[in-house]
């Protein structure tokens, strides 16, 4: 059986399903803390699958991704929180943090149309932190944002009575707030997941793909590459604002800190390091690179004190030290990521890259 | 069948044509000739709107469609073969070929267009499901003219088909571009190679910087002393 099948077939997906099912337990036994890395794995799976619509799908390279997760986040933040008094339920939420943030991906779509490759870079570059600072600033005249505070007591995800922050009993069986989480977050990431491969093998998809590999010939037949191109902003921006209000529920606080361009780089290399285009490198490259900080984090000061009796050299800078050596060797000996398509892989066979 | 009018083409301040006027009539292949720079492309361009002129007409079976967005260009039925071939490199040639007729949904006759282009061209039915990225220059020529011609078009744009293909794949080409024509396929041929252009068209035009300076039938043109010494190399 072949390497994919073996994941469509039906004891392939109950032992897949059996796995996400044990993992939060599993995790637990490190702590929570473990758990919590997990829900950010699964978010950052989210919106690593967001950008792959605008980067990998379409070509657009977005270096300011993480706006939209902004604007997702204060949405709720603002919404859900003593802040102005508000608490809106979850079902008017979430669809307006997404609406807004698939607003301002069309903003930011419609007056970059021509641009393309570094220069479009540089563009969403901007944008991205035109919303931080913005975010940042807007305490006064009217404290909108609360400026660089931030919001506190954001209100949990809920579903009337069930909140899925601190614990709860179901069937006997004791789940953290965390533990919650996860499986909300498992069920939004197998949606995003399901839009993802119905995109890519419609027609829409296949739009993108011309766009991607040759603008000219893709209006030559016939393509209608400014709505496309818009199409794609605003449903990866759309994704970013999703997964934006559920982290701002998750977290309870957000501040214009989270959303610094950082972020937005390394959504981008968890697209490219994964395997630009391809679902399940995506998802492996959001989860190494969510999980590989946070394992070197707790790993290697032990390591040091275990080899050579003492700290030689302080554990977080290695930490960063040895995350960016591994992606410079990752993308050394594998050009088109951990897990590339199949297409992409031929064709640096093919090629003799 | 296509009529052009008083084309104005100019990138900022530089004028790249000034006020050109020709027209194909259906069933013609027509040649437009000229070194490089002298507006050759932009011409093309323009008419596919892939470019916006500045100035003047272009009207297309009686329909103007100087206006028109350039992705409506093809449901007109004019097809254009990109400068530098614009064959999408990380797609098979079979996606290639099917991407040519993305805006049909009558399978059946896709079909049916995808056994003519094989036709025509044999080679790429070998190459199937290579990637485009990954054939020959002459090849991927073959492909763009088979994408174009994937979409059943009325009228094909060429532009610069020998661009860079060693000589033998540059007959092979033409001597396609005949056949399409014989099929009753109307061109418009764009060509720095004048002597292939105007042996393989009915009439042709001379176009100097952004103007056109000659016209005529390729025939005479090829006999004409002032082509001759300018184009010809004589």
């Amino acid at each position: 059986m072949k390497k994919g099948q073996f994941f469509r077939s039906m004891p392939g997906i109950g032992l897949a399903a059996a796995l996400l099912i044990a993992l939060p337990f599993v995790a637990a036994l490190g702590g929570q803390a473990w758990v919590r890395i997990l829900d950010f794995a699964i978010l950052y799976v989210f919106l690593a699958l967001g950008l792959n619509i605008v980067v990998g799908l379409a070509g657009l390279l977005d270096l300011g991704y993480i706006a939209f997760y902004a604007v997702g986040a204060y949405t709720w933040a603002l919404l859900a929180s003593p802040h102005f008094g508000l608490h809106w339920p979850i079902w008017a939420i979430l669809p307006l943090g997404a609406g807004l943030a698939c607003f301002a991906g069309v903003l930011l779509g419609s007056p970059t149309l021509k641009l393309r490759g570094d220069y479009l870079a540089i563009v969403t570059l901007g944008f991205g932190e035109i919303v931080r600072i913005f975010l940042n600033n807007l305490n006064a005249p009217i404290n909108v944002t609360n400026g660089p505070q931030g919001i506190t007591l954001i209100d949990p995800v809920s579903f009337g009575a069930f909140k899925f922050s601190g614990a709860t009993q179901i069937l006997g069986v004791s789940l953290s707030g965390p533990q919650k989480y996860y499986f909300l977050l498992v069920a939004l990431a197998i949606l995003v997941i399901i839009i993802n491969v119905r995109l890519q093998n419609s027609r829409v998809g296949r739009a993108w793909q011309a766009i991607r590999e040759d603008e000219i010939a893709a209006k030559a037949i016939g393509i209608n590459t400014r709505n496309l191109k818009l199409l794609a902003f605003a449903m990866g921006a759309s994704f970013g604002g999703v997964a934006g209000g559920i982290f701002s529920a998750m977290q309870g606080f957000v501040s214009p800190e989270s959303f610094s361009l950082i972020e937005s780089i390394m959504i981008l290399a968890m697209v490219v390091l994964g395997g630009m285009g391809h679902i399940p490198g995506v998802i492996l490259g959001a989860v190494l690179l969510t999980v590989l900080p946070e394992v070197l984090r707790y790993g290697v000061g032990p390591l040091q004190m275990a080899v050579f009796g003492k700290m030689l050299v302080d554990p977080e800078s290695l930490r960063m030290l040895i995350f960016g050596l591994a992606l410079v060797l990752v993308m050394r000996f594998k050009p088109a990521g951990l897990w590339p398509s199949p297409e992409r892989q031929r064709e640096l066979q093919e090629t003799g890259k | 069948m296509l009529e052009v009018t008083g084309l104005h083409v100019a990138y900022g301040g530089i004028q790249a044509v000034r006020s050109i006027t020709f027209h194909v009539n259906e069933g013609e292949t027509v040649a437009l000739i000229g070194a490089n720079g002298a507006g050759k492309t932009s011409t093309l361009k323009a008419i596919s709107r892939v470019l916006d002129a500045v100035g003047g007409d272009v009207h297309f079976c009686g329909e103007k469609i100087s206006h028109s967005a350039p992705h409506d260009i093809i449901r007109k039925g004019i097809a254009l073969v990109p400068e530098g071939r614009g064959v999408f490199p990380r797609l098979s040639v079979l996606e290639n070929l099917h991407m040519g007729a993305f805006i049909r949904d009558d399978a059946a006759g896709v079909a049916a267009d995808l056994q003519k282009v094989y036709g025509y061209f044999p080679r790429l039915k070998e190459r199937e499901a290579q990637l485009a990225g990954t054939l020959s220059g002459g090849e991927q020529q073959m492909l763009a003219i088979g994408r174009a011609l994937m979409s059943r078009p009325k009228m094909l744009l060429l532009d610069e088909p020998s661009m860079g293909l060693a000589p033998i794949m540059v007959q092979k080409i033409f001597e396609v571009i005949r056949a399409v024509a014989a099929d009753g396929m109307t061109i418009l041929l764009i060509e720095q190679n004048a002597r292939l252009a105007l042996q393989s068209s009915q009439r042709g035009y001379v176009m100097e910087s952004g103007e056109i300076t000659f016209n005529g039938d390729s025939a005479m043109l090829l006999d004409d002393p002032k082509v001759r010494a300018a184009y010809l190399g004589e």
